[in-house]
């Protein structure tokens, strides 16, 4: 039994990974970047959502405007510090991407100060719990579950029955044949960049109703198991960062029930390395060499 | 009988010079797949020790990955392939250069924000001997190394006169230089055999003229033989003294430039077939 | 046209020698005279330390052409490595545990410089980055746990303040003369030419494994080396300072500079170093400043400072020997007109 609950703690973490974990995998796919920054628009969504709680708004008009707000600065981000990028080497782009997650880490830290803040979750999700047997399931991880499963249904239609997700995947296939084709290439990305922060924003609100703080650095480590994930998972494969996620949520929950709380975060980056290692295309990834 | 043996055979052609001794180069049943496509197969050629040969083919015929298979850049699916009769299976892209096969690429590939010259030492590595401690050290074999080293490289860029710009950066050449410089570069690694990717590619006719001159001078002075690629069938028939024709992977057919040229296989290949009228 | 006059080899040396030992005189008396408070002192050992940081993580970044965001891993392994040896080598003569400690540090940091290297071999890019973030981080975590060995968060205290100022400064020189020796051989083109292209590397005999983990033990060694001065300049070693905030303070110096300039690490890290400390209330602007310059610099100079170029005492002073000086400036000044 407390093999199941381990489960099903697992499954719940791991789907807000899988959503996060969507961001980066998309952007990758697209334009080989590791968003750093992706992290870090969720901690500014969590901030969002908070603060407007706190003002005494509903938590509806919270959550609507925690989304809007992660997808805007996604966009915001893309336009200006990534698109004059389009044609530089990689190395200056991943380097702008960690310029600007540090700038919005630290832009908080700032405006906000570095201690950690409360996130009102009951608001969101009222306390409820339901006994299945000497199961216990909370409601937030029901509302987790069913949440990531629309999320993640609604994302793999956008991508394979319409036209702006046959533009994403003839983007990342060969943007310059793409381009040829009368795709608008810069529009795609954008348009990637903000599906991708609109999945980070739901991953905030339920990753901040699970646990309940928010600081500047909360996307850090967030993001950083999100990308995990991805790589897990294969980069670039949707299907992939949705496996990666749940992957990784379960041994984390794996470690931190065996008693090894201190080294869970090490553990992520073990996984990785050893994924890199010997699977460098992930699950489902697939191979990229260059041509000679 | 002509100066080549049963030209179309699985031995190829050898000029009568280079018959008595290893050939340089040998293929036996050379194959890739990738990924359920064969890209090429069962591709044979012997190449003499001092021989000039054109490898050449429509877009597509494989004619690049002929190369990447010989530098062991992709590892080869099946056959084998002897460098001065020895196999190359298991070496990696530096040793088969230690080993004697040189090349230069199709997109030029040079170190661009390193001077000429210092593209050309590269080349250079392991004719100089000094370890790293005498290195940092700079100890008296590190003088003499690169002492001896950048004469060599002067007169390396002296075939080509490009000895003005040894300074420049690679990248400010103009493109016909950049070429001439690739092959520089290929040839300081003191190689028995020189793969050139399409040497003439963006030249005019008359510095193509030129680069054909002078690779049939680098052939006689450093006495190695050299595998081309090439589209202008000028330079080809000028300088080769054997041609093998790749399509679709599989070498078509394999002579003198006169065999190639009235070759019906090879007309085919290149114009597609002809209807009788 | 007339033959160009060029300094000889070894009076260039003997230029260069003499130039560092005023240098490193000049500045040992100052720091010893009492005009300096204690404060600037500080600062100035704290710039010489992240000069050689600058100057190791530039071998990676700048010359090899890859982007290792662990090195503050690096720093930390030899840090805490050098810190311990000391500790449990008081009775032994000064002067041999502090050669010995140094080298038993930056030899550590190598260790960890080859296991990170070899995995460096099969990825590239930010797959290359994000295994050595990892790596980074793995290391913290460890020192954290391994609280019994380092002191764990509550940090490993009383190690012998070893550090002076002729130390800090001789360690730099050394850093500077054994990058610049190793880049300016075939080792070094070697290195350089793995940046510029593998393939082609590769087809020119270059035996990529072999250069590139040497220099990420080069550059963990002297990143090492780096770390045990600074344990013996703070005289206590608390995890946090290893984090990846502070390989990212590493990188900003790097970039800033110009990537593959080595004059250009030493001047943008004492900058870096010495501006937030001298502007006190800078300080909590700090980091925002440094991410911001960060995205500038990557979007309008990507090359930095001062690109991949180095400032060299000899070179000008055979331009002035050949009147060029005055020529160049005449030349720019026609071409203002």
């Amino acid at each position: 039994m407390i093999v199941l609950q381990q489960l099903i703690n697992g499954l719940q973490l791991g789907s807000i990974y899988s959503l996060i974990a969507l961001g980066y995998s998309m952007v990758y796919g697209i334009i080989m970047l590791l968003n750093f920054a992706h992290g870090d628009i969720i901690m500014v969504g969590g901030y969002i959502a908070l603060l407007i709680i706190g003002a005494g708004i509903h938590p509806a008009v919270a959550i609507i405007a925690a989304i809007v707000g992660c997808m805007v600065l996604a966009c915001v981000i893309e336009k200006a510090a990534y698109a004059p990028l389009r044609k530089a080497p990689r190395i200056s782009l991943l380097i702008t991407a960690i310029g600007v997650s540090f700038f919005l880490e630290n832009v908080a830290q700032l405006l906000l100060s570095a201690n950690p803040r409360s996130f009102p979750n009951t608001a969101i999700i009222p306390t409820a719990n339901f006994n299945l047997g000497s199961l216990n399931i909370s409601l937030t991880t029901l509302v987790t579950l069913a949440v990531a499963i629309v999320s993640m249904a609604l994302l793999t239609v956008l991508v394979n029955r319409t036209k702006m997700g046959k533009a994403m995947r003839a983007v990342s296939e060969d943007m310059g044949a793409a381009q040829l084709m009368g795709i608008n290439v810069n529009r795609t990305i954008t348009f990637t960049f903000a599906i991708g922060a609109v999945l980070a924003g739901i991953g905030a609100i339920l990753y901040c109703c699970k646990y309940p703080q928010v600081k500047p650095t909360t996307g850090y480590l967030l993001g950083m198991k999100a990308f995990v994930a991805a790589v897990l998972g294969g980069i670039g494969s949707i299907p992939g960062a949705m496996l990666g996620g749940l992957a990784i949520g379960m041994a984390e929950v794996i470690v931190n029930a065996l008693g090894y709380t201190t080294w869970a975060d090490a553990v992520v980056y073990v996984i990785l390395i050893l994924v890199l290692l010997i699977k460098p295309t992930g699950f489902l990834g697939r191979t990229m060499s260059e041509k000679v | 009988m002509s100066e080549r043996l049963h030209a179309l055979g699985p031995k190829g052609f050898i000029p009568e010079r280079d018959l008595d001794k290893t050939p340089v180069l040998e293929t036996h049943h050379l194959g890739i797949d990738f990924g359920g496509l064969t890209a090429v197969n069962e591709f044979e050629i012997t190449i003499g020790r001092t021989e000039i040969t054109g490898l050449i083919g429509p877009n597509g015929a494989g004619k690049t990955t002929v190369f990447n298979l010989l530098t062991n850049v992709y590892k080869p699916t099946r056959g084998n392939i002897l460098l001065d009769g020895v196999s190359t299976a298991g070496k990696s892209t530096a040793q088969l250069c230690r080993m004697g096969i040189a090349r230069t690429f199709q997109n030029i590939r040079l170190f661009k924000d390193m001077s000429v010259i210092d593209n050309i030492l590269v080349g250079l590595h392991h004719e100089m001997d000094y370890s790293l401690p005498e290195a940092v050290l700079r100890l008296p074999r590190f003088w003499r190394g690169e002492k001896i080293a950048r004469k060599r490289a002067m007169e390396l860029l002296g075939i080509f006169r490009m000895e003005d710009t040894a300074e420049t950066p690679a990248g400010s050449l103009p493109y016909g230089a950049q070429r001439r410089l690739e092959i520089l570069r290929a040839l300081a690694t003191n190689p028995s055999i020189l793969l050139l990717d399409e040497p003439a590619a963006g030249m005019n006719p008359s510095e193509t003229a030129e680069l054909m001159e002078n690779i049939r001078r680098i052939r006689d002075t450093f006495q190695i033989a050299v595998l081309l690629i090439e589209h202008d069938m000028s330079l080809v028939m000028g300088i080769c003294e054997g041609i093998a024709v790749l399509n679709f992977g599989q070498i078509i057919a394999k002579g003198t430039p006169e065999e190639i040229r009235n070759n019906p296989a090879v007309i085919e290949a290149y114009l597609g077939k002809q209807k009788e009228v | 046209m007339k033959k160009r006059k060029q300094l000889s080899t070894p009076s260039k040396y003997v230029i260069n020698a003499i130039l560092v030992a005023v240098l490193l005189a000049g500045g040992a008396l100052l720091y010893n005279s009492g005009a300096l408070n204690r404060a600037s002192k500080a600062v100035l050992i704290q710039c010489g330390i992240y000069s050689m940081l600058a100057v190791s993580l530039n071998i990676c970044t700048g010359y090899l052409g890859q982007l290792p965001l662990g090195h503050a891993g690096f720093m930390a392994v030899g840090a805490y490595v050098g810190a311990i040896f000391w500790k449990a080598t008081t009775a032994w003569p000064t002067g041999l545990t502090i050669i010995l400690g140094l080298l038993v540090a930056g030899l550590a940091a190598a260790v960890f410089g080859v296991i990170i290297g070899i995995p460096a071999l099969r990825l590239k890019g930010d797959y290359l980055a994000i295994i050595t973030l990892g790596f980074g981080e793995i290391i913290r975590i460890a020192i954290i746990n391994l609280d019994g060995i380092t002191g764990g968060t509550p940090g490993l205290l009383n190690v012998p303040k070893h550090s002076s100022f002729l130390l800090t400064f001789l360690c730099l020189t050394a850093a500077i003369f054994i990058t610049h020796n190793v880049i300016h051989s075939r080792h070094g083109r070697a290195i350089l030419s793995i940046r510029g292209n593998e393939i082609a590397a590769e087809s020119c005999g270059i035996n990529l494994t072999y250069y590139k983990v040497f220099a990420f033990a080069l550059s963990a060694f002297l990143a090492g080396v780096a770390g045990a001065v600074y344990a013996g300049f703070q005289g206590s070693l608390f995890p946090k300072s290893f984090d990846f905030m502070a390989s990212i303070n590493i990188l900003v110096m790097v970039v800033l500079g110009g990537m593959g300039s080595m004059t250009g690490a030493v001047i943008a890290a004492t900058v870096l170093t010495a501006l937030p400390s001298l502007m006190q209330a800078l300080s909590s602007y700090r980091m925002v400043i440094y991410s911001l310059l960060l995205i500038v610099v990557m979007i309008f100079k990507p090359s930095g400072l001062m690109g991949t170029k180095d400032i060299s005492v000899s070179r000008f002073l055979e331009k002035l020997m050949n009147g060029e000086l005055f020529k160049s400036r005449k030349k720019e000044g026609q071409a203002h007109e």
